[in-house]
């Protein structure tokens, strides 16, 4: 079986005049997690919208499981993005319905499945992702920014997703439930086995959780490899980012985990 | 067949071989979920010794929750030794989800005697919240009116450009629906009159009718409803959007005082402006009584006047735009403290309009109500 999810070829995007991407090169391979890091205002996240469909692309090509992604009509594209999971930077939970209807939502409506049987699923996906059972029934509003994270992650996962999309999923929480997510993340990995698409700022998240890192500057993908050789290259953005102060940090916190 | 999710694949298969071995192949995804169901209920699993993953091409989490309910849990957990480690991981994930779904305890359906309870309690919280509503907005009043005791007596602290900004929004901004609605007001109110007093040969009264209405009630209630609707909403939008985003904290730890930044100018604003758009109203609505009766009534513009000038007194005038400056404060300080109600998240900003909206078109009208009562004993 062909062992690349994703490939995106000379991508790109504009927005009036400003130009975020061009020639952008990558790939995304089974089981594995990309971290796609870069200063502010590179595109990570115009990245991660153009593959999962939400901004057009000016340019380029997106061959998403063999499937290239422009040629899809409507109801191809559609069955496609179903088997994606995206997890936003604010949850995006839907604030009107408590956890568990949350995540039964899209089982209820991509699936014969009965909302008995639904519910069934997502209690069992909330639990998944370490939330408690009693979280079932309360509302997004009441919630902490680590269970949001948690809950959203529930959802993204809702229909066995073969690629789950991570918007900085570590932003704004502390360092403990940050580390817990990010073990959560490697675990459901290992248990899942679907790849992930990981954008962060988050050094400690890259360093113990991605197989690879993609660094993303003056508008293409510098490099995309293992943290030790992106680490090693010779630029001036990917020297002062890995080993800045933070960056030394993280690695030293790698080092003694290991 | 249901259009599928992940639809790839061989349908699920589970087969009984001689040693009670139950061999699993196809796809275990959550596509063929009813499937899987139907596979696994046609046997029994008391009788089933071992399971047989290995031909099984896709096991996601939702037929793995299949398996392990209807294989148990700890059953489940043996077989799960022999798979390859990343079925094992999934399985044993599953199962330890599971456990902590039946952890929880069952909540009891209500029955009917509670249920009614908890409506009588919702009903109790309803007035509950109702007074407090009040008690806040009186408690919100005497707020703004101790900042503007302080701040009248020092005029380096009067806000006057924030003040014109507002009036400028609210007042002038506000002119030409205001006008137009009153206008039309006006002509409908006309029309009315000359229908009911053209059968008592009294056409000539639709002229006291219009001008009447319009001096005491309407020139200043449609300018209230408007402002009601247009800027309470915009002032409980504009201030809920600042506290969540938490300017209104950041003045605050800056030791400054968001009445008097932001609370005061806008019910000066609103103090100067509604009067101003009343007597507008007032005018632009006899003006539609009027252009109606030199149209289809037969009373020209002229005589409209002279009987303006003859038989009704600048006192109604007075009267009418007296209520003015109350309905502004009620509309003013609704549409503030509402604002500063906000917590949090934009759905808050949403809900808080909304009932900024409500309530001061509610107070508007039940003052206005009160207040003709009142006019009325004093034959004024």
């Amino acid at each position: 079986m062909n062992n690349t999810v994703i490939r995106v070829d000379n991508l790109e995007n504009r927005f009036g005049t400003t130009v975020v991407h061009q020639g952008l090169d990558l790939t995304l391979l089974r089981g594995e997690i990309l971290g796609v890091v870069g200063g502010s205002g590179t595109g990570k996240s115009v990245l991660l919208r153009s593959i999962v469909g939400l901004k057009p692309i000016d340019d380029g090509d997106i061959h998403v499981f063999g499937q290239r992604l422009t040629a899809l009509d409507r109801r191809q594209r559609a069955a496609l993005e179903r088997r994606f999971g995206v997890l936003f930077q604010q949850g995006a939970l839907y604030s009107s319905l408590n956890l568990l209807e949350n995540v039964a939502l899209p089982l209820v409506e991509h699936t014969p499945l009965s909302r008995h049987e639904a519910e069934g699923i997502a209690r069992m996906k909330l639990a998944l992702v370490g939330l408690p059972a009693r979280a079932a029934s309360q509302m997004p509003a009441a919630l902490s920014g680590g269970m949001i994270k948690r809950a959203a992650l529930a959802r993204a996962l809702a229909l066995d997703p073969d690629v789950l999309f991570l918007d900085e999923p570590t932003a704004g929480l502390d360092p403990i439930s940050a580390a817990r997510f990010d073990q959560l993340l490697l675990t459901l990995r290992d248990a899942l086995g679907f790849s992930v698409f990981l954008v962060t700022h988050d050094l400690d998240t890259l360093y113990s959780v991605c197989d690879r890192v993609a660094v993303l500057a003056r508008k293409q993908v510098l490099i995309a490899d293992t943290l030790e050789n992106v680490a090693a290259t010779q630029d001036d953005w990917i020297q002062d980012y890995f080993h800045g102060p933070r960056g030394r940090a993280a690695y030293a916190n790698m080092k003694e985990n290991r | 067949m249901d259009e599928l999710v992940n639809a790839s694949g061989s349908a699920p298969l589970a087969s009984l071989s001689e040693d009670q071995q139950l061999t699993l192949s196809g796809t275990w995804t959550l596509a063929y979920f009813h499937a899987i169901r139907q596979q696994l209920n046609a046997h029994d699993a008391k009788n089933i010794e071992s399971l047989s993953l290995e031909t099984v091409d896709q096991l996601d989490t939702a037929a793995a929750q299949l398996l392990i309910e209807w294989f148990g849990s700890e059953r489940m957990q043996q077989q799960a030794d022999r798979l390859p480690s990343q079925r094992r991981q999934l399985i044993l994930s599953v199962i330890d989800a599971l456990a902590v779904v039946a952890s929880a305890p069952e909540i009891a359906p209500r029955r009917w005697l509670q249920r009614r309870a908890d409506s009588l309690a919702r009903l109790g919280q309803l007035m509950t919240a109702l007074v407090h509503q009040q008690l806040y907005l009186l408690g919100f009043l005497g707020v703004v009116l101790t900042a503007l005791g302080r701040s009248i007596w020092r005029p380096g602290r009067w806000r006057l450009t924030a003040t014109v900004a507002h009036i400028h929004q609210t007042g002038l901004n506000a002119v030409p629906i205001v006008a137009l609605l009153t206008f039309m007001v006006g002509a409908v109110v006309a029309f009315l009159g000359a229908t009911v007093l053209t059968t008592f040969g009294a056409t000539i009264y639709t002229v006291n009718l219009v001008v009447f209405s319009f001096l005491r009630e309407f020139g200043v209630l449609l300018a209230a409803i408007m402002l009601a609707g247009r800027t309470a909403s915009a002032f409980t939008a504009q201030l809920g959007a600042m506290k969540s985003n938490e300017e209104i904290d950041a003045l605050r730890t800056q030791g400054l005082d968001p009445i008097e930044l932001l609370v005061l100018p806008r019910v000066i604003a609103l103090w100067i402006s509604l009067p101003l758009l009343a007597f507008i109203g007032t005018l632009s609505g006899m003006l539609g009584g009027a252009v109606v009766g030199a149209v289809s009534l037969d009373i020209p513009f002229t005589q409209f006047w002279q009987i303006v000038e003859r038989d009704i007194s600048v006192r109604h005038l007075w009267v009418g735009l007296s209520k003015a400056p109350l309905f502004a404060l009620v509309i003013a300080i609704i549409g503030c403290a509402e604002g500063f109600k906000v917590s949090g998240s934009a759905q808050s900003v949403g809900e808080r309009t909304t009932s900024s909206v409500v309530q001061s078109i509610f107070m508007v009208i039940l003052l206005d109500a009160l207040a003709a009562l009142y006019f009325m004993q004093m034959g004024w």
